[in-house]
């Protein structure tokens, strides 16, 4: 552990700008490239890291997988919550018109709602999908 | 601009050309390690044609997902499978001549296909001038168009391939957080399954001692296996 | 019609074939999703060729924000904003942008295309478990 003084300290300096730089990539998402896919695998990304350099232990008790697996499927409930959000206000679902007084306000919410709903639910099933691999026992014979 | 257009066509033959190197030389090594680090180059070399092809939202992906997480996740398989590929047992003359066949038929199909790049091609005729005009009425000021069609005019579709995401990592955690599977050996022709609390090697010392004994006639109960995949129906044991 | 006229499809096409070929002529399970992976991003290439229009640019609007931004810089310098904005708003409508579909598509496309890859390595952990080998002619046949 001690020889790789030059990958810990770079992995700790740069983890906090790879979790800012994912939300920049979500909420920059409607001006230029980016969006929800991209910010959470990025997010995940800042989490394998961290696992690659400290070790999947260390990695376990900043993020449980547990909180990984719920992640994933709070993505979709919060997709779908918006969708029947929408249903609740008197539109059609998944048209986020309703949301709000004006009907491009409206559209402006739910696009943030279901992106933040694509962010959770592929940031939780790529860290799921890291955890799964790399805590496998290494296969004897 | 007549420039700029020739340029980006120059990139783009150069870079199809290095993708089309990457891919036969993934094909050829042996070594599955250099294999997914050349994938890894092959994900990023096709990241950088989707921006010459005005496509940088999935170039962004391309470049996280397929150069990133996609190279993780084959690392982390080939710590648990091991990286050498073995030897071919013959030469692959069937499967040249089928991928030779299918491609030259795809070839000719393509004569039919509208030039590359033209503005009037069907597939920038029908919905795409609206997104491109009428996103900005409808759905506000939101100046990335890939956004507004993702999140808002084909939401279904968007929920749909979140769900399927889900639904992988549901598969992947069902599959990899058990135990080992009961092991097989392969014997006269068919897979035999270990019995719980036996290990392999022992099982093969008994079949080499004499013949099948110890044979599991039915798989485990706490383990289904298809029957097919068991041995001694029958013969072996009567 | 452009000096590429239809290099971008074969093109397309040898990579498919490639990716084919690791599939069908590769005994090893991981060789074969790393073919499966290449003919993947074939097709995503081949949508994008699609979406692509020469002279064209990224589908992000670029008049309304620009529009906006000009016209209030020059109202703010001395009071020309409507003219500036409408001209501005004119060379807007006249850049021309790819088509954003084909991008939607491929864009969820690649990362489903990671989650499905990660379901079939995951099965061949599982096999190389249970029976030791993941060439497929040792599975069939027995290990050499």
């Amino acid at each position: 552990m001690d020889d790789r003084v030059i990958l810990r300290v770079g992995t700790k300096i740069l983890t906090p700008f790879i979790l800012i730089f994912a939300l920049y990539v979500q909420f920059h998402g409607d001006y230029g490239p980016g969006g929800g896919f991209q910010a959470g695998v990025i997010f995940a990304a800042a989490f394998v890291l961290y696992a690659l350099v400290y070790g999947l232990g260390n990695a376990i008790k900043v993020l449980p997988p547990r909180v990984a697996y719920a992640c994933g499927a709070l993505g979709v409930i919060i997709f779908v919550g918006v969708g029947y959000g929408s249903m609740a206000l008197g539109g059609e679902f998944l048209n986020y018109s309703v949301l709000a007084h004006d009907p491009l306000h409206g559209q402006h919410y739910g696009i943030i709602g279901v992106e933040l709903g694509v962010l959770v639910t592929v940031f939780g099933v790529m860290v799921s999908l890291f955890y799964a691999f790399a805590g496998r026992r290494r296969i004897e014979s | 601009m007549s420039e700029g257009v020739l340029m980006a066509e120059i990139v783009d033959i150069v870079l199809l050309i290095l993708l089309a190197i990457t891919g036969i030389m993934i094909i050829r090594l042996r070594n599955l390690f250099a294999a997914v680090m050349l994938t890894g180059i092959y994900s990023l070399v096709s990241a950088g044609l989707f921006v010459v092809m005005d496509a940088v939202d999935v170039a962004f992906t391309e470049a996280a997902v397929g150069a990133g997480i996609s190279t993780v996740l084959l690392l982390g398989t080939l710590a648990l499978v091991g990286h050498q590929e073995a030897e071919p047992t013959h030469r692959p003359i069937l499967p040249l001549f089928v991928v030779i066949i299918t491609g030259g038929i795809l070839v000719y199909g393509t004569s039919q296909m509208p030039p590359f790049g033209g503005p009037d091609n069907p597939a920038q005729l029908h919905v795409a001038p609206h997104y491109l005009e009428e996103s900005e009425h409808e759905v506000g000021h939101i100046p990335n168009v890939v956004t507004s069609v993702l999140a808002s005019y084909r939401g279904y579709d968007t929920m749909g391939e979140t769900a399927v995401v889900f639904a992988a990592m549901v598969g992947v955690l069902l599959l990899l957080s058990r135990g080992p599977l009961p092991k097989r050996v392969f014997h006269e022709g068919q897979w035999i399954t270990v019995r719980p609390g036996e290990t392999r090697e022992e099982l093969e010392a008994e079949i080499k001692a004499g013949g099948p004994v110890g044979i599991e006639a039915t798989p485990p109960p706490d383990d289904p296996v298809p029957p097919d995949r068991t041995a001694g129906e029958g013969d072996t044991h009567g | 019609m452009t000096a590429l006229g239809l290099f971008n499809y074969w093109a397309v096409i040898v990579l498919m074939m490639v990716g084919f070929y690791t599939l069908i002529a590769r005994s090893n399970l991981v060789k074969k999703l790393i073919g499966l992976n290449i003919f993947q991003t074939s097709v995503i290439l081949m949508y994008v060729s699609f979406g692509k229009v020469t002279g064209g640019t990224a589908p992000i609007l670029v008049e309304a924000a620009h529009a906006e931004e000009v016209g209030e810089t020059a109202e703010a310098v001395g009071g020309v904003g409507a003219e500036v904005v409408e001209a501005v708003e004119v060379a807007g409508e006249a850049i021309l942008y790819s088509n954003p579909l084909p991008h939607v598509l491929m864009l969820t496309a690649i990362v489903v295309g990671v989650a499905t890859l990660a379901l079939g390595l995951s099965l061949v952990v599982r096999i190389k478990e249970a029976y030791g080998t993941i060439e497929e002619h040792e599975l069939l046949d027995g290990p050499s």
